[in-house]
């Protein structure tokens, strides 16, 4: 298994970084740094995309010297997909990033527990 | 002792135990106590004072109004112990769950096709068609743009109505109204005092470098946008090089310049006409016949600036909408307005 | 596989671990914005320029000046110690 490991290393480390990234979701109890790790988690999976679309000794998907054979140049599936993916992750960072500020200024507090109780304590 | 316990402390091993055992204690009494000391630093400003002597009175009853609740309910709880045993074991279920996740993954990771082999599945008629009628079809040298602004552009004209649709999320949860006779309110004040608080005015290093830097920058990003079809780039990436100029023109020269030529409706109009011109375009385009049939939009020679049909005008369109999203972005969360 | 991109790799995984095990709200967030200049280089040498271009001005820039803002509204930039 190790060397087959080995041998996908890109998607070997995209793998341990999603896991990184859902240890961060679970166990940090800060709002940005949950925030960092879904973006390490968004992160890893493009990696794999990308890694996916790899083939070794060929080209970036630039048309040059008017070759148009497939033997010349890497898939441009992936790339297209997490380009995507990319510009839509800034968004979401976004608007999270601004619920953290409206959370901050009600409670003045990043915890999460610490918000969830005091929120508790609101309601009673 | 005590020089001798924050020497332990403070190394690694113990930070990361610290950090695994006693990182999830959330009902302890001491984070409740951590709660309401945090104020922003003060600012010589009588306004601002009352603003956060307001806050503060709320904040103590807001306390106080905790303290009654844990007495209540929580406080017999937290002393039983059992909250902190779960709370433990929900560190050790995390990390499991994690691990496990990992190893599966793993397995499937070492079961998949080898990496940048060439029969992979990935690699198909599809992939095959893009890269030998591309060229022809779109007239773009770079395959990916062709691929996101022609074969696949209602993807795109989503992806930029996403980046819309949270800057107007970014305006509600974020923009700070003034009064009806235009007089700032309270809020505001105190935020724009804050603002100021920590930033450089009229700094002379900062506003020398920027002028030299901005146009450069500007430069950069309407190169990107503009040769998107013949080479890496595109409107995404030009859009947000753009706005990293726009953001470093405002952070030097402030909000009453920036102001001049960026206001609201600049950005409601330039998102308006850039995605409204979009969508028609495409469909258009779409009506006609997309895949490589007649449409009455020259396609160019390959390789020349003015080629490649729709291509050039989308990219501009979405690059403008991201410049502006972006730059939008920054003023929203600095001082909730532009 | 060559040096440099087992080398990249490594640090992919150090910066995400430093992520969560710094004490400072800054410092990981200065962390982050070097994760993200690793990937854009990952992205040149996996073919893909335009990834590289777009990560290295979306994700490192614009994604990180969003975080420092926000870490001044909530002022923790000031302090050395974060507030949890």
């Amino acid at each position: 298994m190790w060397e087959l490991l080995y041998e996908n290393l890109e998607q070997t480390v995209s793998v341990i970084l999603f896991g990184i990234g859902l240890t961060i979701l679970l166990l940090q109890r800060n709002l940005i740094r949950k925030i960092i790790g879904l973006n390490i988690m968004d992160t890893s999976v493009y990696l794999f995309l990308a890694s996916m679309g790899y083939i070794n000794g060929r080209k970036a998907p630039i048309v040059v010297d008017g070759i148009q054979d497939v033997e010349a140049y890497i898939n441009p599936i992936p790339t297209g997909l997490v380009l995507t993916g990319i510009v839509v992750a800034v968004s979401f960072t976004a608007i999270m990033l601004a619920l953290t500020i409206r959370l901050y200024r009600r409670y003045r507090t990043l915890d999460i527990d610490a918000i969830m109780l005091l929120a508790k304590g609101e309601d009673a | 002792m005590s020089k001798k316990r924050s020497d332990w402390e403070s190394r690694p091993q113990a930070r990361i135990k610290k950090w695994f055992f006693d990182g999830y204690s959330a009902f302890d009494d001491e984070i409740i106590n951590q709660i309401s000391v945090k104020t922003p630093d003060p600012v010589n400003h009588a306004v601002y004072d009352a603003y956060i002597d307001e806050i503060s009175a709320n904040k103590h009853e807001r306390k106080l109004m905790i303290e009654k609740f844990e007495d209540q309910n929580v406080r017999s709880w937290i002393n039983a112990r059992g909250r902190k045993v779960f709370t433990r074991f929900y560190v050790i279920l995390s990390f499991l769950l994690a691990c496990l996740m990992i190893f599966f993954l793993l397995r499937t990771v070492a079961e998949m096709p080898r990496f940048g082999s060439e029969t992979s599945p990935g690699i198909n008629e599809v992939t095959a068609r893009y890269i030998e009628k591309g060229l022809d079809e779109t007239g773009a040298m770079n395959i990916v743009a062709g691929m996101i602004l022609d074969y696949r552009a209602f993807d795109t004209l989503g992806e930029s109505t996403v980046l819309f649709i949270a800057a107007s999320a970014v305006l509600i949860l974020l923009r700070i109204d003034r009064n009806k006779d235009g007089s700032p309110v309270m809020e505001l004040i105190a935020e724009e005092s804050d603002d100021r608080h920590y930033e450089p005015r009229n700094d002379r290093i900062l506003q020398g470098a920027a002028k030299v830097l901005v146009p450069i920058i500007f430069l950069f990003g309407i190169y990107i946008i503009l040769n998107g079809h013949l080479s890496p780039g595109g409107g995404f990436s030009g859009g947000a090089i753009i706005s990293a100029g726009l953001i470093l023109y405002l952070d030097s020269f402030g909000f009453e310049k920036a102001g001049r030529f960026f206001t609201y409706s600049t950005f409601s109009w330039v998102s308006f006409i850039s995605l409204s011109f979009y969508a028609l375009a495409k469909t258009y385009s779409f009506y006609m016949g997309a895949n490589g049939m007649e449409s009455g939009i020259p396609l160019g020679t390959p390789g020349a600036i003015l080629s490649s049909g729709l291509i050039l005008p989308l990219n501009i369109a979405v690059g403008m909408v991201v410049a502006c999203t972006m730059y939008i972005f920054y003023a929203l969360f600095r001082k909730g307005g532009l | 596989m060559s040096f440099i991109q087992i080398f990249l790799l490594g640090m992919l995984i150090v910066c995400a671990l430093a992520v969560s095990l710094t004490k400072n709200l800054l410092t990981s967030l200065i962390v982050y914005m070097a994760y993200s200049l690793i990937m854009a280089i990952i992205w040149m040498m996996l073919e893909s320029p335009d990834l590289a271009i777009t990560e290295a001005a979306v994700g490192a820039g614009i994604t990180s000046v969003l975080f420092f803002v926000t870490l001044k509204k909530i002022h923790a930039i000031k302090g050395d110690r974060e507030h949890e």
